[in-house]
């Protein structure tokens, strides 16, 4: 039976790991690599490395993160943070990523997922998506949250589908850092609606907020970081969990 | 001990020889059938489109060189796939070495199947027994059939060849080289074979 997915998430700045709520108060919390192997042991069954770096210097950094993470993780990982067009997709998949994921870029340019899937296939292609619901409708926010568009939230989940996502990571932003559980209504409707799988992303804060994710929310992975970052949820503990309330996991 | 990967347009080539330097071994990513033919083991990994590669092997007649290849050889996810006799893929007609034809996945359930699944009803000098019931890493969106070569089965959609042997041939649909521990024992042994 396929495994619902736990998934660790790791901001990278200047080759660090880091954690902040803003981007005034980031605090480094570990190199990315021992992070990565440490979790891959753990049991995570995938991981994502988001590049929050804006220097030249930092991306060629982050390359090499890359090509490192690759030699010394034994799962799979997706990157991003930093593409925006074609050619800056290459260079990590070359360095050994196993998927990229896009969000911003994706949205002033919907045809970037187009020519990455058919660059190098579907499951290359991540879409995320950050979404904020208010007055009664969900709205894709782009540039880390801070700008709004005018994009609704499933219809750009289904666009994005059509242009050869081969899954969504979807974060609510009214739920991000709240530790109140995963939008699962939204995450459902997402996981419905497509036939590609989709990550729940924002608002980890207990274990039972993995089971409601899986159960309500249709997920077939759950992203999260402080609360492994700050090794609050072991990843061990978490899957035993999930397997006592018949979440099939690995 | 000499272990040489097929170097071909397709991706995910180089996960495999990192995945083999973490078992301490250094390979040769190489197309020189020479090199191929003197290697002790030769790994055929590789994820894109079947009938694209396959023209790619066929200019290069890597594909009769793999048919005609006595030590043992693995093939990974579409490496599987082609080195099955066929795949609906692009319509490809492909090594033959299993014989079968690969299917795509009825749209019953997400396609592609993506992430970790159980292996089961484990056979063969491949994969260790005790490994039965334990989990690798798919990624695919076509299957080889259950057939008398299958060593392993999974289930996704319907029950699929996780793994076939045949001869000296080896094939796993999963990636050994990003399945965490249990994909490290399945590739030391095949480098033990």
């Amino acid at each position: 039976m396929l495994a619902k997915r736990i998934i660790p998430c790791l901001d990278i700045r200047n080759g660090q790991t880091v954690k902040g709520i803003n981007f005034l108060d980031i605090r480094e919390v570990g190199d990315p690599v021992e992070m990565g192997a440490e979790y891959a042991s753990a049991g995570a069954d995938e991981l994502v490395y988001l590049d929050i770096t804006a220097t030249h210097e930092g991306r060629n950094l982050f390359a090499d993160l890359v090509r490192r993470i690759a030699r010394n993780v034994n799962i799979p990982f997706t990157v991003g943070g930093g593409i925006k067009e074609l050619k800056d997709v290459e260079p990590l998949l070359s360095a050994g990523a196993d998927k990229v994921t896009i969000n911003s870029a994706a949205v002033k340019d919907p045809e970037l997922i187009s020519r990455i899937a058919s660059s190098y296939g579907s499951q290359f292609v991540v879409v995320a998506i950050d979404a904020k619901f208010e007055s009664g409708e969900w709205y894709v926010y782009v540039n880390g949250g801070r700008i709004k568009t005018d994009k609704k939230l499933f219809d750009w989940a289904r666009e994005a589908e059509k242009r050869g996502a081969g899954e969504i990571l979807f974060t609510s932003m009214n739920h991000d850092g709240t530790r109140k559980g995963y939008a699962n209504e939204a995450t459902a409707r997402i996981s419905r609606d497509l036939g590609i799988p989709v990550i729940a992303s924002g608002g980890a804060g207990k274990m039972m907020h993995f089971v409601d994710a899986f159960s309500e929310g249709e997920a077939d992975a759950a992203l999260a970081a402080s609360i492994f970052h700050f090794r609050e949820i072991g990843i061990r503990d978490l899957k035993n969990h999930l397997k006592e309330h018949n979440i099939p996991i690995r | 001990m000499k272990v040489a990967i097929v170097k071909y347009n397709a991706g995910n080539i180089r996960s495999v020889d990192f995945a083999l330097k973490r078992l301490g071994v250094e390979a040769s990513i190489t197309d020189n059938h020479e090199e191929l033919s003197a290697a002790d083991k030769v790994i055929f990994p590789g994820v894109g489109e079947a009938s694209t590669t396959m023209k790619y092997l066929k200019e290069r007649e890597l594909d009769s060189l793999l048919r005609g290849l006595h030590q043992p050889v693995l093939g990974i996810c579409l490496g599987l796939q082609l080195m099955c006799a066929a795949s609906e893929e692009g319509e490809a007609e492909c090594i033959g070495i299993f014989d079968l034809t690969v299917k795509k996945f009825e749209p019953r359930q997400k396609v592609p199947h993506m992430g970790w699944n159980s292996l089961s009803g484990i056979q063969g000098k491949l994969i260790p027994r005790e490994l039965e019931g334990r989990y690798t890493y798919f990624v695919h969106s076509y299957y080889a059939p259950i057939c008398d070569q299958t060593t392993a089965v999974a289930d996704y959609i319907n029950p699929f060849s996780a793994a076939l042997e045949r001869d000296n041939f080896y094939a796993t649909q999963f990636h050994p080289e990003k399945s965490g521990s249990v994909g490290e024992r399945i590739l030391k042994s095949f480098l033990e074979l």
